[in-house]
């Protein structure tokens, strides 16, 4: 069994793939950002785990991104749909 | 037979934190040269390396980047000189990609778009010792085979895999290259990052397996320093270590760099003759002009040295990604970007390095604000005024039972400039960008311990580069200065000090009554006009005009005299005007050169200006109200 949530509502510890990039709406700035995303490896198949939290509203988050590591805003990670690992396979 | 002779020209590229500086200072050594780009501000460093059998290599640091799809001026850089469309550069013969060799999935992706530029390519898998360590195995045949570029193993750390590499770089380069030819090169779209990015991963998995010791330490590391409360802690702690260092360390060195002046002021006016018409005036300009000048500049080099040396340590370190990190929140609150950090961090030196550190943001709006703000940031030139203005009028003792209060209110003037930095960016947001937020995302590298050499090669560079300036901009003012303030002689009989009849005291005079409801008197404002050059040249300025201005106190300590002659509201007035006052043409210089506007760099005179006048003005009228006038 899994679960589906976009990343930006990930909490810590939790674990999973990355199955969908898309940034909301057509317009250039969407284009763009779904680009940057991808060239810093944040792209579908891609394992995640969220690593730490910043202070204030439990932003921005760090992230371990296969084997290496990125720091990205919520407000960002909300372009990010990841399917969790189920618990027991922890 | 032209190509034999011209050198070879070389590009490097890669990713950031790749160590790709690092292999650049092991090729080329002391050999290299820093420049600007014509028409643009990146720094273009370049060195030459001569291979065995001869022949010269020109190599080009480019900036660090994830794709050729530029999005900041240093990106651009990097994309337009791989693809010969630099004004004034031609395309490089050869490019030479680095890699962390511990970090390969992202800079795969790079070298197959690299590899649509149809230049001929060198891979250097850096760091290997790191990855020999962690036990990871690469097939290094499979690699090259995959990509069809020869791959070189180095750690530049140690100078490892150096010569091999030079010697694939030129069987790399064809001989019958041909000039014109323009790389095939467009930008991809989100579905070929997609594709290449799935290539790169079935390289990943044909030709390195993961490492058998994976590096722990950094996950262990950011448990600590990235913690959410701890990590805030720890950076503050480091900051305030960092300004004690820069103060209590450098104090030792600025004082011997200060005695040898005083000796060698001594010693020349001992042997230049004080009598005729002539010799006085020589005397006067060597050793208030000339020896003075630059002592009075030098002696901020131990400061700055000390400041850079902790910024290389922790960028090294791989530090500054996560002060970024730990820091997003708070500056992304006055509308500045996490990344914003660094640059705001480099300002506290000068903001010049730190104006131009603002080109590693990718955000337009982002960047804009914080060059802005940057000069706001307390630089090290504020400190001798700063210091000079505290030694006379604030008491040496101890508040509270442990802090000193000297200290304190240094430590309050640095956060004036930080809190100042905070509203004016928010108010930038608020006001231009209607609250518009751009995306903030970086690596975070891995922990790497700094190599010594590697820093100490940073630090000299750093601290050349602000002798060259002092040497080139300070001092040519200096002498401006000296003659200002002696030129033209008082008339016979006259009875007031000299200075009042020089061209700097008829300017100050000139311009008092706009100070005086700040509570400046004119040989203030005499020393702020040379002070525009650069802050620390208003030290200097006053030591003129007071010591010209009174024979008695010559020989004594300039604070001393300051504070005899100042009531305490002027010298605090004064205080809070360098907080804000942009009194620095060369970082004006800068803004206009970075931001490619004349409009901007007017508004940050004028804003910076204004709250200097106000400052000082609110400050000197507080001060009065409470007996200090």
């Amino acid at each position: 069994m899994s679960t589906v949530i976009s990343l930006s509502d990930a909490r810590l510890g939790d674990r999973g793939v990355i199955t969908r990039v898309k940034p909301g709406g057509t317009d250039a700035h969407a284009a763009e950002l779904e680009r940057r995303l991808l060239e810093l490896g944040l792209i579908e198949g891609a394992r995640v785990q969220l690593l730490h939290n910043g202070l204030f509203g439990r932003d921005p988050m760090a992230l371990q991104v296969d084997d290496m590591r990125v720091a990205l805003r919520r407000h960002e990670a909300a372009n990010l749909t990841v399917e969790l690992f189920a618990e027991a396979a922890e | 037979m032209d190509a034999l002779v011209r050198p070879l020209r070389v590009a490097l590229v890669g990713n950031p934190n790749s160590g790709k500086t690092a292999l650049f200072n092991a090729l080329t050594g002391a050999h290299q040269k820093v420049a600007n780009y014509a028409g643009v501000t990146v720094e273009r460093k370049e060195g030459r390396v001569q291979a065995r059998s001869g022949r010269s290599i020109a190599l080009l640091d480019l900036p660090g980047t994830y794709s050729l799809r530029a999005r900041s001026p240093d990106e651009e850089v990097t994309r337009d000189a791989v693809l010969g469309r630099l004004q004034g550069e031609v395309a490089p013969d050869v490019i030479v990609a680095v890699a962390d060799a511990t970090n390969l999935r992202l800079v795969l992706r790079l070298i197959l778009e690299l590899k649509a530029v149809g230049r001929p390519m060198v891979l250097a898998l850096n760091m290997f010792d790191i990855a020999e360590r962690q036990g990871l195995r690469i097939d290094l045949e499979r690699l090259s085979a995959s990509l069809g570029v020869p791959v070189i193993t180095t750690t530049a750390t140690r100078k490892r895999g150096i010569p091999e590499l030079v010697s694939a770089i030129e069987a790399a380069a064809a001989p019958a290259w041909s000039e014109s030819s323009e790389g095939q090169w467009t930008a991809p779209d989100a579905a070929a990052i997609r594709a290449a990015h799935g290539r790169a991963e079935r390289i990943m998995r044909d030709c390195v397996r993961p490492p058998e010791r994976p590096d722990t330490l950094t996950g262990r590391i950011d448990g600590v320093l990235l913690h959410p409360v701890g990590g805030l802690v720890i950076l503050l702690a480091l900051l305030f270590v960092m300004f004690q260092a820069v103060f209590a360390w450098a104090t030792p060195a600025m004082d011997g760099i200060e005695a040898v002046f005083g000796i060698v002021g001594a010693g020349v006016a001992s042997v230049v003759p004080d009598t005729g018409p002539v010799w006085p005036l020589v005397q006067s300009l060597i050793v208030d002009g000339l020896i003075a000048g630059v002592g009075g500049v030098l002696v901020f080099l131990p400061q700055i040295v000390i400041l850079f040396a902790f910024i290389i340590l922790l960028e090294d370190l791989g530090y500054m990604a996560r002060a970024a990190f730990l820091m997003d929140r708070i500056m992304g609150g006055a509308g500045l970007h996490g990344r914003a950090f660094i640059p705001l961090l480099s300002s506290f030196a000068c903001a010049i390095p730190g104006v131009m550190a603002a080109r590693v943001i990718d955000a337009k709006r982002d960047r804009l604000t914080t060059i802005m703000v940057a000069p706001l940031m307390t630089c090290s030139a504020r400190i001798p005024v700063y210091t000079l203005i505290i030694a006379a009028f604030i008491p040496q003792q101890t508040v509270w039972g442990f802090a000193n209060l000297q200290g304190l209110v240094m430590f309050g003037l640095y956060a004036a400039g930080i809190v100042s930095a905070l509203a004016v960016s928010f108010v930038i947001r608020k006001v231009l960008w209607r609250g518009a937020v751009e995306p903030f995302m970086m690596e975070l590298p891995a922990y790497k311990r700094p190599d010594a050499r590697n820093v100490l090669f940073n630090l000299w560079t750093r601290a050349r580069i602000f002798m060259e300036r002092a040497a080139r901009i300070i001092l040519p003012l200096m002498i401006l200065v000296w003659a200002a303030s002696t030129f033209p002689y008082p008339p016979e009989g006259a009875s007031g000090p000299a200075i009042d009849y020089s061209f700097a005291g008829m300017a100050g005079q000139a311009l008092e009554p706009l100070f005086a409801p700040i509570g400046f008197n004119w040989q203030m404002v005499v020393a702020l006009i040379p002070g525009m050059a650069a802050r620390e040249v208003a030290v200097a300025a006053l030591g003129t005009v007071y010591a010209i201005a009174d024979a008695e106190s010559a020989g004594s300590l300039l604070a001393t005299t300051l504070a005899a002659q100042w009531s305490l509201a002027t010298g605090l007035a004064f205080l809070a005007w360098y907080v804000f006052a942009p009194q620095c043409v060369a970082t004006l210089g800068v803004v206009k050169r970075e931001l490619n506007s004349w409009k901007w760099m007017w508004v940050m005179v004028v804003y910076m200006f204004a709250l200097a006048y106000l400052a000082a003005f609110v400050t000197y009228r507080v001060a009065v109200a409470l007996g200090g006038g």
